[in-house]
């Protein structure tokens, strides 16, 4: 039996934190300390945060991001193109997109990629709601963003056959060297698909 | 060196300059350094030669030579799980290659191998195919011939991997999508659309191991006709039989690809019946033809198996040479126990000739008394190891 040396409120502090992804015990104890110390700073507006974070924070139902209105800030934006879709498997994807800023566009995001292993079928994920969204119309060309694993190839694939014959153009994101790579290091895989996908210069 | 002509065809030897063990089978603790070339490890049973072995083909992806677990392999009683640790010498310079797994830590992922190179964590085991190629022959394949088709073909796959490192990863592919198919039909699902897209990753991945399993065959198969006709291991005529190895003989690689997609969803119903798939490469094998006899290695007696398969190996240690630029390292488990005086330093004399490092086990030291002077005599006892 170890001794407690904090009481339970911080104990749950820091059991509670030690789930967030990045940290374990050692970092939550530290960030619990942390944030104990900033009390005025940090964390009464830190709680403030998360209790306003918590009552607004919902799932848009027109292309699942996560925002805190419903449509979410991507899909109510004028100047985004909303003739072209990207789909992507998480939000953290859209994210990342969204950091390297390269499109105007909109996106959808399925919730995950299709697994039999997970129990994971395409009920579970955003794939109905595509297929509502492109039948409405409107939608020139679709973006499959996916990664480019079994299952993210799976799932891409799984998605061209539901849209089939409603006149979209599918494409998917380039497999191949990075920028800034150095074709020495590349494993042959990534080489092939490279060379197979090669682009006139 | 490529242009040298005096030494053409050899490759840089790649050798293992120092092995420390952690925690592994017998050994508590083990440093031993290691002389290019052949190493023998004489000893009494069980004093642990073969996990010497073991310890050296955990340096190739993969479960090593025994196909062990790894919580087995890690000592009795050792928390933290074994360590291999090896100074490897080669063609691309020095390399300090680590690898562990096994602790008794319930939070770790007990499957998984960690990969150390040089300090810093592999991204997968396959990146230490850049540094060496290991393969190995043990007692346990002597009934590879006559034993099921997955030996065999994990055989042909681990002959294939030495030479071509994307293959692991193209059997893991092919493997996830195929499990994944077999719940749609586990759990009897009738979404077409989602077999399709199953069975188009299976396709692809599968015609790409399909591929590379011919193309090995093919060089190998031309490495074998430079083997003198006479020699002291018998020539072999190999084949693949398999769905998608049988389209790539006769046609491209494009058109087995869909032929067996198709074949896949026309067989949703046999495999639903079954609860799997029953067709793809997964059911491939290996067939192996004596030629001098023209006789099914299965139906060789066990020392004309025994040296047919060895005369596999050498070839294929050749032909890793070449087309890695690095002699692949050879462990031989009690490889010499089988043959006469004559086939011994026939043996002893290929090797020399390849010039890879290899290891070779045996319980008396006179068995290889043809290369007195020229190899590293290690003497094993209970998990120790002395020169001599």
């Amino acid at each position: 039996m170890s001794k407690r040396i904090v009481g339970p409120e911080i104990e749950r502090l820091i059991q509670l934190l030690a789930k967030v992804p990045g940290l374990g015990p050692r970092s939550a104890r530290r960030a619990a300390l942390h944030l104990i110390k900033k009390k005025e700073q940090l964390l009464g507006p830190l709680t403030v945060a998360m209790g306003d974070a918590l009552d607004t924070v919902r799932v848009c139902s027109t292309c699942g991001n996560v925002d805190t209105s419903d449509p979410c800030t991507i899909c109510t934006d004028p100047r985004r193109d909303e003739a072209t879709i990207i789909v992507v498997e998480d939000v953290a994807d859209l994210w990342a997109l969204e950091r390297a800023g390269a499109m105007n566009a909109r996106y959808h995001v399925l919730g995950g990629t299709l697994s039999p292993l997970d129990g994971v079928g395409p009920d579970d994920l955003n794939i109905r709601s595509l297929v509502d969204r492109v039948a409405r119309g409107g939608v020139n060309e679709l973006i499959l963003a996916v990664n480019a694993t079994v299952e993210g190839q799976t799932t891409a694939h799984y998605i061209t056959d539901q849209l089939d014959g409603l006149g979209v153009k599918i494409t998917r994101l380039a497999h191949g060297v990075p920028v800034g790579g150095e074709l020495d290091y590349l494993d042959e895989g990534t080489l092939s698909a490279a060379l197979k996908a090669r682009t006139v210069f | 060196m490529p242009g040298d002509p005096t030494n053409r065809g050899a490759p840089p030897p790649v050798n293992i300059g120092r092995l420390k063990l952690t925690d592994f089978r017998n050994y508590l603790s083990l440093a031993v350094d290691l002389s290019p070339g052949a190493v023998v490890l004489t000893g009494d049973n069980g004093a642990g030669k073969t996990n010497l072995l073991e310890a050296v083909s955990l340096l190739s992806p993969g479960r090593g030579l025994r196909r062990a677990a790894y919580a087995e392999i890690a000592r009795d009683g050792a928390k933290g799980g074994f360590v291999v640790h090896a100074h490897v010498e080669g063609a691309q310079g020095e390399a300090d290659i680590g690898t562990g797994a096994g602790t008794a830590d319930p939070d770790a992922e007990g499957s998984l191998r960690k990969v150390r190179i040089n300090g810093a964590p592999a991204r997968s085991a396959d990146e230490m195919l850049e540094w060496l190629r290991v393969m190995w022959l043990t007692p346990a394949m002597d009934g590879l011939f006559t034993g099921p088709a997955a030996d065999r073909r994990r055989f042909l796959d681990r002959l294939v991997l030495t030479i071509d490192p994307a293959h692991g990863r193209r059997a893991l592919d092919y493997e996830k999508a195929m499990r994944g198919r077999n719940r749609l039909l586990a759990d009897g699902s009738r979404n077409d659309g989602w077999f399709d897209a199953i069975e188009t990753q299976m396709a692809e991945t599968g015609a790409a191991i399909a591929a590379a399993r011919f193309e090995m065959v093919r060089l190998l198969k031309a490495m074998i006709e430079r083997t003198p006709e006479e020699g002291p291991f018998p020539r072999a005529d190999l084949a693949l039989s398999g769905v998608l190895e049988a389209g790539l003989a006769s046609g491209a690689a494009i058109d087995a690809e869909e032929d067996f997609r198709r074949r896949l969803a026309e067989g949703r119903e046999r495999d639903r019946a079954a609860g799997r798939t029953l067709e793809g490469p997964h059911r491939s094998d290996l067939l192996v033809r004596h030629r001098p006899k023209d006789m099914p290695a299965e139906l060789c007696s066990t020392g004309e198996q025994k040296a047919l398969l060895v005369g596999l190996v050498l070839s294929h240690a050749r032909l890793t040479g070449e087309l890695s630029g690095m002699a692949p390292i050879l462990l031989l488990d009690e490889i010499a126990a089988h043959f006469d005086h004559r086939r011994r330093a026939a043996l002893f004399g290929i090797l020399d000739d390849l010039g890879c490092q290899v290891f070779m086990t045996g319980t008396e030291r006179e068995l290889f008394s043809a290369i007195e002077g020229r190899a590293q005599f290690l003497t094993v006892s209970a998990g120790a190891v002395s020169a001599g």
